[in-house]
């Protein structure tokens, strides 16, 4: 540390040093997240109940606004605030480093502070009633595109301050060797965030000057080609931040350690060298890129991307494993499992995240993204029904989790009502799962994405109403769910008990039964590997019966699509 | 521990059941590369994406002259039009109607030309559940053989406006 001490605290729980300036920035980004989850999570409620058919609240013209609303507001300003806050706190506090510069911090804050303002004030003024997408030829008033562009460059300015200070942190030595693994996974986020708001701004500066009048109209074709290269890498964005994520609050609640940290950083470095084509995932029925355009930026990228979610897949739960057999819990096949802290909402946030992303978020997603499967599956709620299941199972629910330690730690308050917060990871799954099932069967009954109403087609009979009505009450949950966790968070921002000077009150850490390794368990060294654990550092086996569950479950859905495809017309 | 700085020797290669996992994943992974590829050759459903350019007037003409040719009855307030067997069939996506009402053969193949007058369209075939993207300046050409008689529901499934749910076409399949 080379700069003056006044401008850090240590943490009382991790005995980490936290630089000031980060965590203004870390806690200003944190709360305005919450204030956009807010917002999107009660335009979801609407969508829900509006999409229930038997209820079918919103008007036409409100349900398409709510839509645009609740896209932007969960997919991109909830999302990328928090992964902000994250980025502040793994260049920094993991690294021992200070913060690259202030200003940067505020000039990035600002803009995307003012970007989302201005995008949701024209959205709710009905001017911008044009999805998140924004599909060319619909043109939304020009401050909605402005209003992202702006919030990107923000965004752009905080990774920019996150490089910055990596790069002090390095040219100090303020660490030694490698970076850890949490941060060199939200490394890549950050390089992936780059390419992707810069496909951003390649598709939206153009529509925001002709929506001026100043130019002419882009190709539509050529809009969703770069539009998607934004919209599917920042869920790539989203997938390496959570994966760090996960890798974090394994960390913390069960003492988590990887079995191979050179397998974890390729994974990762898998998602920034293979994603990049991913927007042809969106392009599969497209007319304009030929089957052959398709296929090859299908597999050829895809897969790769795929394989580093299947080792993480592996190496996330391999790696709790680990730690808890270290700890003593040796017994069985799933011992480890079963004692781990499932009361604590760090611990159940995350590994709940893990099986919706994998088992349902996953799976779907690389079935939909098959070339011809796509014809079966195009547009229907077969896609959001996959994408809830990653974005909001998988990244939300993690970050969630994220934020019973946030809190703790970074803001010093300990939660007000704990036994709620147990719960609410749970309630939140729960109705996730409820309505991604609900999604995507709906959408396999045709049932069109985006559409307010389907009864004027006349065609969807009693089962399709009940998926739809799946979709309701699954979406029920998830808002209670969301709502308990903002509730509980702010409630806890003005009223819980500091806990300056002592650590945090702790959730709940599986204690040390036996110890199998060299150290304590709980706050381990860097040369904790050694030799003499070999034998716990390296049994998997429950890990390895879960994954292999996971694949066969994998193969049955992915080749009964195959089936369904074969049903329907020739074409093509 | 993965927040820490890991140790000096961490880049080892995988053993153990790391290992066979990592197999067992690149093995899946190519099987499902493989697949796309063996489908386009041996499957009988691909989006090839075959197009051309078109502007939206000239669509509507050609469209009017496949109607005037072809017509062969009306419903609900639309012309029926049934194109040769092996020939051309035109379908115009507007807001909000599919323009006309097409009638095929059951075993006969066509080629579908599909393009949008105004903004984007999805074009979701029910109860086949199938789907294909409708976009102005594109005309998408799908060569399609039904394999199945009944009356069939277009459906749009992108969204296109105010209108965008009663945007419903029909279908004939004899």
């Amino acid at each position: 540390m080379n700069t003056n001490m006044s401008d850090y605290r240590q943490c009382e729980t991790t005995k980490k040093f936290v630089c000031l300036d980060a965590q203004r920035f870390i806690k200003l980004n944190a709360v305005s997240a919450v204030v956009f989850l807010l917002v999107g999570g009660i335009a979801a409620i609407l969508l829900a109940l509006t999409r229930w058919q038997t209820v079918h609240l919103l008007d036409a013209e409100w349900f398409y606004r709510i839509l645009t609303a609740h896209g932007l507001n969960m997919l991109i300003f909830w999302i990328l605030f928090i992964e902000m806050a994250i980025l502040y706190f793994v260049s920094t506090s993991l690294l021992n480093s200070r913060l690259f510069s202030k200003g940067l911090g505020w000039i990035s804050f600002a803009l995307m502070i003012v970007g989302a303002v201005m995008t949701n004030g024209i959205i709710f003024a009905g001017e911008a009633d044009v999805l998140m997408t924004s599909y060319l030829p619909l043109v939304a008033h020009p401050l909605f595109y402005l209003g992202i562009i702006l919030f990107a460059v923000g965004a752009l300015v905080g990774v920019g301050n996150f490089f910055g200070t990596i790069y002090i942190a390095r040219r100090d030595k303020t660490y030694k060797g490698s970076m850890p693994l949490v941060t060199f996974g939200a490394t890549a986020a950050a390089i992936i965030a780059v390419v992707a708001l810069l496909h951003g701004a390649v598709a939206l500066v153009p529509t925001f000057t002709y929506s001026l009048g100043l130019t002419p109209e882009p190709d539509p074709g050529w809009y969703r080609l770069i539009w998607w290269g934004l919209g599917h890498m920042s869920q790539q964005v989203n997938v390496c931040a959570m994966v760090a994520v996960w890798y974090f609050l394994a960390t913390m609640t069960t003492g988590a350690k990887a079995p191979n940290e050179a397998v974890c950083r390729s994974a990762f470095v898998l998602y920034v060298l293979f994603i990049n084509l991913a927007s042809a995932h969106h392009l599969l029925v497209d007319p304009g890129v030929g089957a052959e355009w398709k296929i090859w930026n299908t597999s050829y990228a895809m897969y790769l991307a795929v394989l580093a979610s299947m080792i993480h897949g592996f190496t996330v739960p391999a790696s709790v494993e680990i730690g808890m057999r270290l700890k003593g819990y040796t017994r069985g096949l799933f011992d480890w499992l079963l004692k781990a802290p499932w009361k604590n909402p760090g611990f159940s946030a995350f590994f709940l995240s893990l099986v919706i992303f994998g088992f349902i978020g996953g799976i779907t997603g690389v079935t939909l993204g098959t070339q011809q499967i796509n014809i079966i599956a195009h547009n229907t709620l077969r896609i959001p029904g996959h994408f809830h299941a990653t974005v909001v199972g998988g990244t939300t629910l993690a970050f969630m989790g994220l934020t019973y330690y946030v809190i703790p730690l970074i803001f010093q308050k300990d939660y007000v009502g704990r036994s709620w917060a147990r719960v609410q990871p749970y309630l939140f799954a729960s109705g996730i799962v409820l309505m991604s099932i609900g999604m995507s069967f709906a959408g396999s009954e045709g049932v069109a994405r985006r559409t307010w109403d389907i009864d004027a087609a006349g065609i969807y009979g009693a089962t399709t109403h009940m998926f739809l009505g799946m979709v309701g009450i699954g979406g029920i949950l998830a808002f209670c769910g969301v709502l308990l966790f903002v509730v509980l968070a702010v409630a806890t921002l003005f009223f819980g008990e500091s806990n300056e000077g002592r650590p945090m009150k702790c959730w709940g850490v599986p204690e040390v039964i036996a110890d199998l390794s060299k150290t304590d368990g709980s706050v381990a060294t860097a040369d904790d590997n050694a030799e003499h654990d070999h034998d716990h550092k390296h049994d998997t086996r429950g890990t390895m019966v879960i994954v292999v569950v996971f694949l066969l479950a994998f193969a049955v859905y992915y080749f009964a699509n195959w089936g369904a495809l074969a049903d329907v017309w020739w074409v093509r | 521990m993965s927040i820490e700085p890991p140790p000096k020797n961490w880049f080892q290669a995988p053993t153990g059941h790391e290992r066979v996992w990592l197999g067992m994943a690149i093995v899946w992974c190519l099987i499902m590369s493989l697949m796309m590829p063996l489908w386009h050759f041996k499957g009988k459903q691909n989006s090839t994406g075959e197009s051309y350019i078109v502007e939206p007037q000239d669509f509507l003409e050609r469209t009017e002259q496949f109607v005037d040719a072809n017509k062969v009855g009306t419903k609900e307030g639309r012309p029926v039009a049934e194109p040769p067997p092996g020939g051309d069939a035109y379908l115009v996506a507007r807001m909000y109607d599919w323009y006309p009402v097409l009638q095929l053969r059951e075993g006969e193949t066509y080629r579908l030309h599909v393009s949008s007058m105004d903004i984007q369209h999805g074009f979701s075939l029910q109860p086949m559940n199938m789907n294909f993207h409708v976009m102005p300046g594109y005309d998408h050409v799908l060569t399609v053989t039904p394999t199945k008689s009944g009356t069939y529901t277009i459906v749009c499934n992108e969204f296109c406006g105010i209108g965008h749910h009663a945007m419903i076409g029909k279908l004939i399949v004899k």
